[in-house]
């Protein structure tokens, strides 16, 4: 950051990963502190530790991407409305995520569903587990009619592919399963098994402006897909904001951005909430399946269908963030 | 409970199998030649990925003949042009020089194929559940994976016990300075156990990557535990290493499947715990949190009880 901050950069994207964001947080505000003449902003387009817009929440930062909690929260919204989930199954890496997700499904789910009995509440060690098989067999026998987990990488290939396998026929709640080889892997296996918590529709196509962006990354990214579209709505509402206060300067542009609407290439509404600088934007559950898909994932023929949506005013939750502005 | 111990029971065994398969090689290549490989992970990486670039062109069949035998090649050619060199300055540098290839390896494998994870799928014969019984499905590939490695087994028994090479190679690990006064090769024998090891490796990567996932990880999960079986199963002991593999295999899915914790083993003694003591993280620790770390356990504890292994000759 030192080094970004001595070569004139004056605003840092970062995602990801909440430790690094955290940490990053801390020091810009330290830095904000000390150089009241030179200000940076920090846009969080990945990190979802709910902290980082409540305790920890500060007037440089900003996050593009709804956090683990309004995740689940949309989750469990989906969980509510469907009678035939009378048991839940959550299994997780074991660090801060894995627990975060843990504690927001039990959480929730006691609120919303408190009918709903939790057959399993279980952490693994992250990246060490060379086969799933015990932990499906484990998840098959305990009889859950739902799974919900926030692995992501090998260990949720590993996950999706051995619950495939031992024939349970269940949805499985994730945040991240799905492109970087994970749909492709999991393919046949995750049909209509696999839901995913996101933003920006993918399929059915939302609008024409994002058919033509979609196909103009594929035209020139044919092996990529565009993973977090988050990242584009990040960097679009900036350039409004610098629009907006006609200036490039971190202090003027925090100004303009906190409290912005903004409309999405998805032709979603999107705003900024002032009070903790959250992204209050609607949320889609889609589910993985080789039908009625127009933009695949991994060139694989599997993608993304959504399911629900949860409107961006029911994806909203309190914050506890009481952030100081610069007078 | 008993469809749980059933499907682990299962579970358990192909994991075991799978694991004999590179310990089988690593055992061999260790009592011989006295080296720890830390690399033979790697090989198993290395089939697995080359089996899966030759499955897209050729299918998974042509792979599973094909890749091992490259990965043996490979193995034999570091072997001789590297190894053999390495020698000269004695153990610590031929371990540190398979220490150094390992990271090799995982790094090339990344710049060749990348990091995420490649879509290496079972063939399509056998992609079906061969039994269900509770309502669970077992899949015909797990089947084939136990029958591949226990095919293995038999085969790598008969041939070290019954067949001349076996007697030469059984010589050799012993005694290898008198056997290279009787005439034989054994620097030859040394390259061929070695590349053979790697091709086992190789046929396990083979198998298991289309089941566990073909990723960079990938052998970083399983090499420690390698070593570990070959410890405990004791030094160049074949049958040694198939108890040991089996032992780890069911320990690790049987760990993971019973939920039991310090708490309930402590009631069983009429001792109960307060939920708000400093050490209230212990008292709830559960069978399959601390599932990874049980291998390791038993390799402290079989060194500390007995150094040879369950059947071995040597002093690890």
């Amino acid at each position: 950051m030192k080094r970004a901050i001595g070569e004139g950069v004056r605003y840092i994207f970062q995602g990801n990963s909440s430790g690094v964001a955290n940490a990053l947080t801390d020091a810009i505000k330290k830095h904000n502190r000390r150089n009241p003449d030179d200000r940076v902003l920090f846009l969080n387009y990945s990190a979802v530790d709910p902290a980082l817009t409540n305790e920890k929440c500060n007037y440089w930062h900003f996050r593009f991407d709804a956090n683990a909690d309004m995740k689940m929260n949309a989750m469990t919204d989906v969980i509510k409305t469907n009678d035939n989930i009378k048991s839940v199954y959550i299994i997780g890496q074991d660090y801060s995520f894995g627990k975060a997700v843990a504690a927001a499904a039990v959480k929730f789910l006691k609120e919303k569903r408190p009918d709903i009995t939790i057959v399993g509440n279980e952490l693994h060690p992250i990246g060490k587990v060379k086969d799933f098989t015990p932990y499906a067999t484990k998840i098959r026998a305990s009889g859950a009619d739902a799974v919900i987990t926030g692995n992501w990488g090998a260990d949720m290939v590993g996950l999706g592919k051995a619950i495939g396998e031992t024939g349970l026929d269940v949805p499985i709640f994730t945040y991240y399963a799905a492109n970087d080889g994970i749909t492709k892997t999991i393919g046949a296996s995750g049909k209509d098994k696999i839901r995913l918590v996101h933003e920006g529709v993918l399929n059915p196509v939302s609008t024409d402006a994002y058919k033509a962006y979609h196909e103009g990354f594929k035209a020139k990214n044919p092996d990529k897909d565009i993973t977090q579209y988050r990242i584009a709505n990040a960097v679009q509402m900036l350039a409004a904001a610098m629009e907006k206060a006609g200036s490039d300067k971190p202090i003027d542009v925090a100004a303009a951005l906190e409290g912005m609407e903004f409309t999405s290439l998805h032709g979603e509404k999107l705003m900024m909430r002032a009070s903790d600088h959250q992204l209050i934007q609607p949320i889609h559950i889609s589910v993985h399946t080789d039908e009625n898909i127009v933009f695949d994932a991994d060139n694989s023929g599997f993608g993304l269908v959504v399911e629900n949506t949860i409107a961006a005013a029911d994806t909203e939750l309190p914050t506890t963030c009481k952030m100081k502005r610069p007078n | 409970m008993f469809e749980l111990i059933f499907f682990s029971l299962l579970n358990g065994i192909v994991t075991g199998l799978l694991l004999f398969m590179l310990a089988s090689g690593l055992t061999l290549i260790f009592s011989m030649m006295g080296v720890l490989n830390f690399a033979h992970a790697s090989f198993y990486m290395l089939g697995a990925y080359l089996a899966y670039t030759i499955s897209l062109y050729l299918g998974f069949w042509v792979g599973l003949l094909v890749a091992p035998i490259l990965v043996g090649l490979l193995g034999a050619m570091v072997e001789r042009y590297g190894l053999r060199y390495v020698h000269r300055w004695g153990h610590v540098a031929e371990l540190i020089f398979t220490f150094g290839l390992a990271f090799l390896i995982e790094e090339v494998v990344q710049f060749i194929w990348g990091k995420d994870t490649k879509a290496y799928h079972e063939p399509e014969i056998l992609q079906f559940p061969l039994f269900t019984f509770f309502g669970q499905d077992f899949p015909a590939y797990k089947a084939f994976m136990l029958f591949i490695s226990i095919a293995i087994f038999i085969g790598l028994l008969l041939i070290l016990t019954k067949s001349r090479v076996g007697l030469i190679i059984q010589a050799a690990i012993t005694k290898p300075n008198m056997t290279a006064m009787l005439g034989h090769n054994v620097p030859l024998v040394f390259m061929s156990v070695f590349g053979v090891g790697c091709a086992l490796a190789g046929v396990a990567g083979v198998i298991a990557g289309p089941a566990l996932g073909t990723f960079p990880g990938m052998a970083v999960v399983l090499g420690s535990i390698v070593f570990v079986i070959v410890v405990v199963g004791g030094l160049g002991s074949l049958i040694g290493a198939f108890v040991a593999s089996l032992l780890i295999g069911l320990l690790q899915t049987f760990a993971i499947a019973l939920d039991y914790s310090v708490n309930d083993l402590l009631q069983v003694f009429n001792i109960t715990t307060d939920v708000d003591s400093a050490l209230r993280d212990l008292w709830t620790l559960s069978l399959p949190q601390i599932a990874p770390i049980l291998p390791y356990l038993l390799l402290v504890l079989i060194l500390i009880f007995r150094p040879t292994g369950l059947f071995g000759k040597r002093e690890t």
